[in-house]
Formats: C-alpha cells, structure tokens, sequence
C-alpha cells in the first residue's frame, strides 16, 4: 500500500512547484491553456473596464442585431451586447466554480479524515457516501434548487454536496494507506493526540490529490453551473452568467444561433483550460501516475 | 456464488435507505412547511390540512419517515401538483424515450469507444493517441447541450440531414423512430465516448506493459489477437465498471439532452417540473434513477465473477 501516498515534505514542495512550471511551459498546449485562462479571470475581475456596453441595459431598438462593429457578437432578444453579457457571465461561474472546489474539499477533506482514522465512523459514513453517489449530481443539484429558491448560494450548496462525496472517498484511502506508515504508528505508540496526528501526518499526505481533485472540481462545478442554469434552475435569470445567456437565446436560436453558441464556446474553452492544467499539475505532482502512463 | 450475490443484494439495501434518507430530510430541512411544498402555490387551507395529515407532519420525524417509506414500498409515489395525476403513472408514460436514448447511447459509445481506446494504448503517444486524448478531455469539457446546439445547427438546419425535434417511439416504425433519436444519440454519445476511451486505455496500457502479454507476442501470435484475446479481456472489469459509473452521468446527460431536442421523456418531466416547482414528482424521478443506479452496479458487480475468475466471492 506504500506506494499509494504522495508525500510532500517541504523540500518536495519547491520541486513540485518547479515541475509544475516545468510542466506548464513545456507543453504549448498547456501553456495555450494558462494563457486562455488568465485572460478569462483577467477581463471576469476588470469586467467594468472591459466591456463596451451595459450588459443589463434594455435597448429594444437594437435586439438580436448580428455582430457589427458596435456590437462585436451581436446582441440579445432584449437589444443587450452580447459580448459584455459573456465577460460579466464569468463572474458568476468563475466564483461558482472556485467556491465550489473550496467548499467540496474542505468537507472531504474533514469527512475522510473522520472515516479513515475512526474505525466507527467509517461504516456509517461510507454508506452515506454510496447513498449520496447513487444519486446523480445532476438530479440532486435540481431538487436542492427547486426547493430552496434560486440563488447564488442556493446554487453553490447545490453544485457542491454532490461534489463532496468523491472527495471523502480519495481522502479516506490516501489516509488509510499512509496511517499503515511507520511514522504515524510511531506517533500513535508516542502517545499523540489524535488531532495532532491528523493535522501534522495525515494532512500533508492529502495536499497534492486535493490541489488535482480540486481543480476538476472547479472545472465540473463551472460546467455544472451552466446545465442549471440552462435548464432554468440557476440564479436568477437577470444576472448574466453563461448558463443563463444560452437558456435566453435558446428560442432564438433559429434566428440567432450566436446567442448560444458563442457563450457555450467559451464555458467550453474555459472549462477544458482548467481541465488541462489539472491533468498538467496531476503529472507535476504525482509521478506516479505520470509513470503508469495515464497521460504523457 | 448464490451466496455472493445475496451478500451483493443485501448491502444494496442500505445504500437505497440513505438514498431514501437524504431525500426525505431534503424536504423535510427545507425553510418552511413541507406541506406547502407539496401542495404548491395555489393550494388552499383545506387541502393543506389534508396533505398535512397525510404526510404525518405532526408526528415524530422517525415515524413519518417509516410511514413514508412504506408508501413508497407499496409503490405509492404521491401525487403531481401540476396535473394531478399519481407520479407514477406520469412516469410510466415518460419511460420510453428515456430508456431508448439511454441505450441506444451506451450501445454506440461502447462500440466506439473501446476500439479507440484499445488503438490508442496500443499506438500509445502517436498522433492518434493525442487525438483520443484530447477527445476524451473535450468530452468532460463541452456542455452536452452545446453539442447539442452544434448538432441541430449543422446536421439539422445546415445539412437538413436530421429532423430538429421530436421523438417517434419504435413501435410506430423502426425508421423514424432511429432518423429522430440519431441526433440526441450523436450529442449524448460524444460525452460517453470520453469516458470510455480514457478508462480503456488506461487499463490496455497498463495490461499491454505485462509478462503475458510479451510472452504472446514472442510465440508469434498475431498482433490483434494478442490485442484481442489476451489485453482486451482483462480489461474487461474496468470498462464494465466505468460503463456503470457512467450511468449516473448518462441521466444527467439525458435530462439536458431531452431537453434541448424536446423528447417527452422523464428528463423533460423533471425539468417541467423544476419549473413549476412540482416537488413530488422530482422526488420520485430521484429515487427511480438511484434506484436503477444501485441495480446496474449490483449487476456489474456480480458480472464481475462471470468475467474475471480471478475475483473471489467467498
């Protein structure tokens, strides 16, 4: 079972950062991938200064114009920029998407602590897990919605507790294998209190799969975010987000297909550029699996 | 054997009791009276009262919990504010659409994927490789209802090749019912092809690297059938598993797609019910597809056994 932990003792972490950068630049694709990113965080963040229009303003004399060179995309059934919308729409599933991850490996991170280490709450826990997985996340995250009101936090708890479940599993096993080391039953026979032994030895072992598992968490949180709200059981339909801009051109889409096309080509770029850099830190931190061949 | 497979079927149980469990305490914890919910938003004080009084509200929690689970037993799923009727007729009605593009996209994946996976271990980092690579990444990438999009819009309105909407069920001609499911079935199978072709090189990777496998090549088999007979096979419990994983995604994925190519199947019922905030009827659709979870990963799990002797049931 050893060679299941990744370790990362503090001179690993300097190398593992250097690999990740070597990683990163090594490959154009992934280089390609930081760069689409940073652009999409950048102009979500500046978004005031970037876009051209108002994104919300109504201006019925322009609606569903094609693109032109005042409005770069073209416009929406309402005579909003389209353009501007998408820029503002990443707000939304950026925040969505990085609180998400937050959330959904902190609860795994304390639930699988719990069942790896305590024998008791192992049963019960692992049982819920299968319950909680058993339903699709995509079905689970409609009910919460449709019960609790749309919201922004309404959607986050809705994105996030189906996420929850396959952090508790990665956590559980990277603690079962690594609470077998030497070193944890030296601490255990020392007589350290178990908080401690968590937080100094169990911990660490978590930190480089979390960082991976977390940024397939974002990536799948944003596209998550989307489908709600695509199937109108989103936040509010006057925020712009993407989901929402494509659910509004949805019947439009005959006379204007760029309403859904356009913020879905970016939702998609966007997500496969997190995806990327996931798979590129996952090789940068966990040789292991660079060795098995699971992605070169 | 028998033993296993009721070992299997008995720690199945559990699982559907949390199910059960999270689906109850998700109406039960929301702000608000649960009899509102489920009575909606035009209901009157009467028939409040009246739901009130069926759903035990004034009981202890474990007891309406029970009760609630023994309705459900007896195939009662309660009754849809919106129409009316019981939900379980309304899901009778919706299950053929559903289960048809489900199937038709499993069949079409696997018969697409597993090649691709098998030629891109086998080829591992030529340019086919990266090409399956980037797929399967796409696949976990793209919104299904952007491929969706991207379909109608090319193969529909470009091409005129596809009917836009629609659904014809089998019985009405096996032609029309294939010419209107092809596209959901294109859109669909795009995303389970990713997952797939990534889990079926994985695990021909690592078997292709084994002494076995080497030692088929030295005595002068012919390359696919080392591929096939040999790597292939013991593949064959990972890909089984992954197609059961995937079914989670599959209802996810159907629900959007139904949606987009408007099929009248229990997809579409959940989101039209979403919209009019039709409780019973999304709490019913949830335990029918967990439930459906649970039993294909029962049957995998006993495949298993029937594929790889090496697994023990004892």
């Amino acid at each position: 079972m050893t060679d299941h932990t990744v370790s990362i003792a503090p001179p690993d972490r300097v190398s593992a950062l250097t690999r990740t950068r070597e990683v990163v630049l090594s490959s154009p694709l992934v280089m390609l991938a930081a760069f689409i990113l940073a652009g999409v965080v950048l102009s979500a963040i500046f978004a005031p200064w970037v876009v051209p229009h108002d994104p919300v303003r109504l201006s019925p004399s322009v609606r569903l114009k094609p693109p032109s060179d005042e409005f770069w995309l073209g416009t929406d059934a309402f005579g909003r920029d389209l353009f501007s919308r998408i820029i503002y729409g990443g707000r939304i599933s950026l925040v969505v998407g990085v609180a998400a991850a937050i959330f959904a490996v902190a609860l795994g991170l304390l639930f699988g602590l719990l069942a790896g280490y305590i024998r008791w709450v192992d049963a019960a826990l692992m049982r819920a897990v299968d319950g909680l997985m058993a339903i699709p996340s995509i079905l689970l995250a409609i009910a919460i919605v449709s019960l609790w009101g749309a919201s922004l936090w309404t959607v986050l708890v809705a994105i996030t507790i189906p996420e929850v479940p396959r952090v508790v599993r990665l956590v559980r096993s990277l603690v079962l294998s690594a609470r077998e080391e030497p070193y944890v039953e030296a601490a255990i026979a020392a007589g350290t209190p178990t908080w401690l032994i968590m937080r100094r030895h169990l911990v660490p072992n978590t930190v480089a799969p979390l960082i991976i598992q977390g940024t397939y968490i974002c990536a799948s949180a944003i596209l998550t975010e989307a489908i709600l709200s695509f199937l109108g059981a989103g936040i509010n339909p006057e925020t712009p987000s993407w989901g929402n801009i494509m659910a509004e051109g949805r019947i439009y889409f005959q006379i204007n297909p760029g309403i859904v096309l356009w913020p879905g080509l970016i939702v998609s770029v966007a997500i496969l550029s997190i995806n990327l850099l996931g798979d590129a830190v996952r090789d940068a931190l966990d040789p292991r699996m660079a060795k098995r061949g699971i992605e070169r | 054997m028998v033993v296993y497979i009721l070992k299997r079927i008995l720690a199945a149980i559990p699982v559907m009791g949390f199910v059960a469990l999270f689906v109850f305490l998700l109406l039960r914890l929301t702000p608000g009276d649960p009899a509102a919910i489920i009575a909606g938003d035009t209901a009157t004080p009467e028939q409040l009262e009246a739901i009130r009084t069926s759903l035990g509200l004034n009981d202890p929690l474990a007891v309406q919990f029970f009760n609630w689970i023994s309705q459900l037993l007896r195939g009662d799923f309660g009754t849809s504010i919106l129409s009316g009727k019981p939900v379980i007729e309304l899901i009778a009605d919706r299950m053929e659409p559903t289960i048809s593009l489900a199937l038709t996209t499993i069949i079409l994946s696997v018969i697409i994927a597993v090649p691709l996976g098998v030629i891109a271990a086998w080829k591992q980092g030529t340019l086919i490789d990266r090409f399956v690579m980037l797929l399967s990444v796409l696949g976990f990438s793209v919104p299904v209802f952007v491929i969706g999009y991207l379909m109608i819009s090319l193969f529909s309105m470009q091409l005129g090749w596809f009917p836009v909407q629609g659904f014809k069920p089998i019985g009405e001609g096996v032609g029309q019912f294939f010419h209107r499911i092809a596209l959901p079935t294109f859109t669909l199978t795009l995303l389970y092809i990713a997952l797939i072709a990534r889990i079926t090189r994985t695990s021909m990777l690592e078997i292709l690297g084994d002494d076995y496998v080497r030692t088929a090549r030295a005595k002068g088999l012919p390359e696919s059938r080392v591929l096939m007979r040999h790597a292939l096979r013991n593949c064959s419990v990972p890909i089984i598993t992954v197609i059961g994983i995937g079914f989670a995604l599959i209802i996810s994925g159907v629900v959007v797609t139904e949606s987009v190519f408007n099929l009248p199947g229990l997809g579409r019922l959940t989101v039209d019910a979403v919209l009019s905030r039709d409780y019973p009827v999304i709490q019913a659709v949830i335990l029918l597809a967990s439930l459906i979870y649970v039993v294909i990963n029962l049957l995998i799990d006993i495949a298993y056994v029937l594929l790889d002797p090496r697994i023990r049931y004892a």
